[in-house]
Order: C-alpha cells, then structure tokens, then sequence
C-alpha cells in the first residue's frame, strides 16, 4: 500500500472541498436560472473523484455519466472554461453545446460526461482499447452509479475489458437510487462488485473514506499499467441530493435524506487533519477563501462571455 | 484493369487502407478467424494479425461503442455489422454517441469510424435479416450513409470512407456480395457526397442507389427500345446526398422516380421527392413517382414478390411519362 504523507492529504481535503464548493455553486446559479437544462450534483460523493484521479496522469483517460462534475474538476479541468459551457457561452470547452451533461476536455483525458446512463462505458473501454493498441502505459476510467450496471452496455464493456485484457477501471458508486428508484428495485444483490467474479475480473469493495478508495484505485491502476487488464471498484456512499437539482425526494422521505448527510466524507478527512495538526482552523479558512475567490471569478467569467451565434450552430458538424 | 467480386473489392479496400495506415482497424463478430461471415475480411487476420482483425462477442453495442471510444483516441476503427438489422442492438452506440461526439464535445476531435453492414433479400432470411434501414441513418446529423452497387464503387467508396474524419454508415447488399465487376490495379478513390450518372437519357430521371441502381439500368435499356431515355442517376452517399446533380439531370429530363428497396412510406425517395417540390417545381412536367418496398415486414416465402425489381421501376418510369 501507498504510504499518503499529510502533504497529500491536505491536497485531497483542498480537491473535495473544491468540487463541494463548486456544486453548491452550480446549485445557486441554477437555481437563479443562469444555468438551464439539468443539473446533476454528487454532493457527499466527492471522495472518488478525488482518489481516483490522484492515481492517473493528464494522459489517462476518464468517462463519467451526467453525474460527472467532481472527476472533471479532479482531473483537472479549467474551471473558467467549465463554468461558460455550463453558462451555454461559447468559450465553454464544448461550445455551449453540451451544458453540464457532456462537459469534456479531451486534453486533460475528461472523455466527456455521457446522459445516457451506461452508454459511457464501452467507449471508456475504447479509450483503453486504444492505449493497448499503441503500446503505451495509459489507462482509463469508467465511472458511473449503480443503476448503470443494469444496462446492457455494461455488460458488454465488463466483458469485452476482460476478453481483451483492457487497462480499464470500472468504478461504480453505488449510492443506493437509480434515479428515484432505490436498490432493491433494480438490483437483486447487495453487493455489485459481485458481478466483477462473473466477467473474470478482480470486484473490490470500498467505504466512502477518501484514503482506503485511493488505495483500491492504486491497486487497479498499478494491474491495469502492468498490463494485467481490468478491475471493478464499488464505492459504498450516498447521494445527499435529489437525481437532480430540484427533486424533491419525495420517494426517499427526510429521515434517510438526514441520514445520508449525516455521513460527510469531507469532514471525516478535515477531523483527521485537525487531529493530526496536519491542519488548523486558520488554514481551513484560507482554503474556503481561496475556492471561494477562484468561484466567483468562474462565475464572473462564464456570465462575460458571449452565447455562440445561431449563425453557427452547425460549424464543424462535419469536418 | 482486372475483374473481381464485391465481396473481394471489400476485402481489397479494408487490406489497402489497413496498409496505408496502421491505426486503422477491423473490428466485429467473426471477422478475423472466420474472415467474415460474407467473406469480406478472408485473409486480414492472416496478413495483421489479432491486433488489427479482431474478432468480438456478439455484443454490437459493445464493441460499436468501443470504437467510439478508440477514434476519439486517434485510432480509426472499420467495424462490421453482421446483418444490417443487427445495428438496432447499438442503436445508442451510433445515434447518441458517434453521430454526436464530435459535435457535442465542441468539435475537440474526429470521429473516424466506418460502420459496415449488409442490408437487403435476396437469402429469404426473412424479416430479421432482410432489412434496409438507411433512412434512419440519413435522418441523424452528424453521420454519413454510403451504398454502394458495384464492385468498383464499392471499393472507391470504402476506401474513402475509411480516409474520411466523419462516421460512415457503409451499406452494402447481399445480393450484390457475388456480382463482378472491373476495377482498376492501381489505387483509386470515390469522392463521399458525389453523385455519379451512371446512364445518360433525356426523357426521365431515375434517382436510386445501391442494387436498385442495376435494376434501373435494367429497366431503361428495355425502355430504350421503346423510345424513352432514361436516365439513372446513382446517389451513393445518400447523407449528405448531391442536390446539384440531381437537381441538373431533372433541368433536363423534368421527370423524376425514385427507387430503393426499402420501404417506401419515409424511405430516402421521400426526401429527395420533398426537395425537388420544393426547389424544382416549375421543372416538373409530371408527378413525381416513388418506388419501394410495401409498408410490411420483409417476407419469408414470398419476398420476391416483396421485394422491389425492374419491372416497378419500368411501371414508375410509364407511369411518370404518363
């Protein structure tokens, strides 16, 4: 296992509280109607973007499903340019054609966020295809929730990554709602990493604590680098908000909403850190400053930006 | 120049660009050891290898997706269908994902991928395995639709397709697969978005494509004993399809029928009739005639009365010279 110095924690405490800050942002602006379409947040769920992508280099690849702002931010994602394409502007990295649900930034290895649930996975598997192909080290990602792994092009993905013995890690977090269905309705089994065994592959299961996700990413990423093919990660966490930005949540009731916020794997991480001495209230502060300062010049910028002409709707819809 | 089959100027168009270009590669079920279930890769995982011809599960959205996933990696994947009504399982593969991801993500890459499948009868393999889809293709933005009559446009065409940046629904027919043809030895390309005047005439236009084109060649050689120039022109792509060259062969002839084997109701004959309404009006001296398959299920037993032929074609043509 991968010993983390308190210099890298601190810098996975600075990364989820970023992608935490950043969301209720996106929440407050769409809320006013900047923003329109949907919007999906993964507040509560910030640790595995973050674990994740401290395993990969800018070269990785990841696919993520509509519920994809954190790994975008945690791979590294310019958060100006993030922000005008969730503004719809035309400086936004896809146009202002894509809005939050395809947000992608192919030169950082963001393969691009996918609305239809699942459909992102084999062509993550592609992207791994494609490092095999060439011979090079890099591997790539696929995160999506539990509800995807009932879709048929999961399937496909879990089986083609291990016939072809593909770099390729399936991150699943299964934060218990398939939309506004919850687990035993769509899935029979408790555990998804189950599934992993029936592909031939290694299924791992992980709590929402941002270090022992690390390690299991560490683990997968080191096989999939090696050349050893593919591995399946559940994380065990839950969704503080609805499927998207004003659902209501009706269909789960306040008591497990409650119970579901009251399980924070930020704070975990900052009471570790105060604990330690590894950090101070003061240093909490600056960092909430900074991400605050960084936010607000986001979100000054996407609303400086100017919307893509009609005139120009289909440019390079053909090349 | 030399004779050869469709099926082998397929082969002869994947092996040429596979050695021009080491990125491209062959992808589907049963195309590598097997070589094809028609028979269009025999040789390639011979000659490439498990790298390049790789033989898949049965899993179309799978591995569809999966070359999605490789061209926007700068891979540039051929990937065979097996049967043209085998495309319905990867539906979101093409139509969400490949039709769109250049797009929606902000033209920040190509997607250089050929689809390849074969459609139409001609197996009385009845309504599973029979089918011609193109419209659907022809109505999503983003993709290109190819056919292809001939072992020579066959090859010409594929060859760009797969030289081409944009996602290519390559359509072959089965029936087609056996027929010769002369291509040249050397290296040669077809333009995508070109049509080509396979038959001059004066008298009506035969807009088609695919195995109807040789049947409407068929038909106007039996009317040119009749008196009536006919003449067919071969759209081979149908998205984008050449407005300008058919709209010059109406100019001149002020009669059009359209003919596919797919059904008629919403079959690309629709768009193309629903475009000279609108632009060509005044040039038509007659209605315009449509010919396609009817609005059924391709029939086991009896497809060769389901199917389109040369005499629907020559009763279009009559029917167009009133």
């Amino acid at each position: 296992m991968k010993k983390l110095s308190n210099e890298q924690l601190i810098e996975f405490y600075k990364n989820m509280l970023r992608i935490r800050r950043t969301e209720e942002k996106l929440m407050e602006v769409f809320s006013a109607g900047e923003i329109q379409g949907f919007l999906h947040v993964s507040v509560g769920q910030e640790s595995a973007p973050v674990a994740i992508c401290a395993n990969l280099n800018d070269d990785d690849y990841i696919g993520t499903t509509h519920r994809g702002h954190g790994y975008a931010i945690a791979k590294g994602i310019d958060l100006n340019r993030a922000m005008a394409e969730l503004f719809g502007r035309k400086a936004g990295y896809c146009m202002g054609r894509s809005g939050s649900m395809h947000l992608a930034d192919l030169s950082k290895g963001v393969m691009g966020a996918n609305g239809i649930v699942g459909g992102g996975i084999p062509i993550v598997v592609g992207a791994g295809f494609a490092a095999q192909y060439k011979g090079t080290t890099q591997v790539a990602v696929s995160t999506f929730g539990d509800g995807a792994t009932n879709e048929g092009a999961f399937h496909e993905a879990m089986n083609l990554a291990a016939v072809l013995n593909l770099p390729v890690i399936f991150l699943c977090e299964n934060n218990g709602w398939a939309e506004f269905s919850p687990r035993p309705i769509h899935c029979k089994i408790e555990n998804l990493a189950d599934r992993a065994a029936s592909y031939g592959m290694p299924g791992v299961i992980v709590g929402n604590d941002v270090i022992e996700i690390y390690q299991a990413c560490a683990e997968a990423v080191a096989r999939a680098r090696a050349g050893e093919g593919p591995t399946f990660i559940e994380v065990k966490n839950d969704r503080w908000h609805g499927h998207f930005v004003g659902d209501a949540q009706k269909y789960r009731g306040k008591e497990k909403v409650d119970a579901a916020m009251a399980k924070d794997c930020i704070k975990d991480l900052e009471n570790l850190l105060l604990k330690e001495k590894a950090l101070k209230k003061q240093d909490i502060e600056n960092i909430e400053k900074s991400i605050a300062d960084e936010l607000e010049a986001a979100v000054a910028y996407a609303r400086e930006c100017a919307y893509p002409d009609p005139s120009e709707m289909a440019d390079g819809l053909y090349v | 120049m030399k004779d050869i089959r469709y099926i082998f100027a397929i082969k002869e168009a994947m092996q040429e660009e596979m050695e021009r270009d080491e990125n491209v590669f062959l992808m589907g079920e049963d195309v590598g050891l097997a070589g094809g279930s028609f028979g269009a890769s025999k040789g390639l995982f011979e000659k490439f290898g498990e790298k390049r011809v790789i033989d898949t599960p049965i899993s179309e959205a799978g591995f569809t997706s999966l070359a999605a996933g490789a061209a926007s990696c700068g891979l540039r994947p051929i990937i065979e269908i097996m049967f043209m009504d085998f495309v319905t399982c990867c539906m979101d593969s093409v139509v969400n994902q490949i039709a769109k991801m250049r797009y929606m993500f902000g033209n920040q890459y190509a997607m250089p991928i050929v689809v390849r499948m074969p459609e139409g009868g001609g197996q009385n393999a009845g309504p599973q395995h029979s089918q011609c889809l193109e419209a659907w293709f022809a109505h999503v933005p983003g993709l290109k639709v190819v056919m292809a009559a001939n072992p020579y446009d066959v090859k010409g065409l594929l060859k760009s397709s797969i030289r081409d940046d944009n996602p290519v629904i390559f359509i072959e027919n089965k029936t087609l697969h056996a027929m010769k043809g002369q291509i040249p030895e050397e290296d040669y390309l077809i333009p995508l978005g070109k049509a080509d005047i396979k038959r001059v005439g004066s008298d009506v236009t035969v807009v088609t494509a695919s195995r109807l084109v040789n049947d409407s060649l068929k038909a106007a050689d039996q009317l040119e004993k009749e008196g009536i120039s006919v003449e067919v022109v071969d759209l081979m792509t149908i998205q984008p399809w050449d407005r300008e060259t058919v709209f010059n062969s109406i100019g001149k002839t002020h009669r059009l029928v359209v003919a596919h084997e797919a059904v008629k109701q919403f079959g690309f004959g629709a768009e193309i009739s629903a475009a000279v309404n609108e632009e060509l009006f005044d040039e038509l001296d007659a209605p315009i005639f449509r010919v396609g398959a009817p609005f059924v299920p391709i029939h086991y037993s009896l497809e060769k009365s389901y199917v389109p032929g040369v005499e629907d074609v020559k009763k279009a043509i009559m029917a167009a010279m009133g």
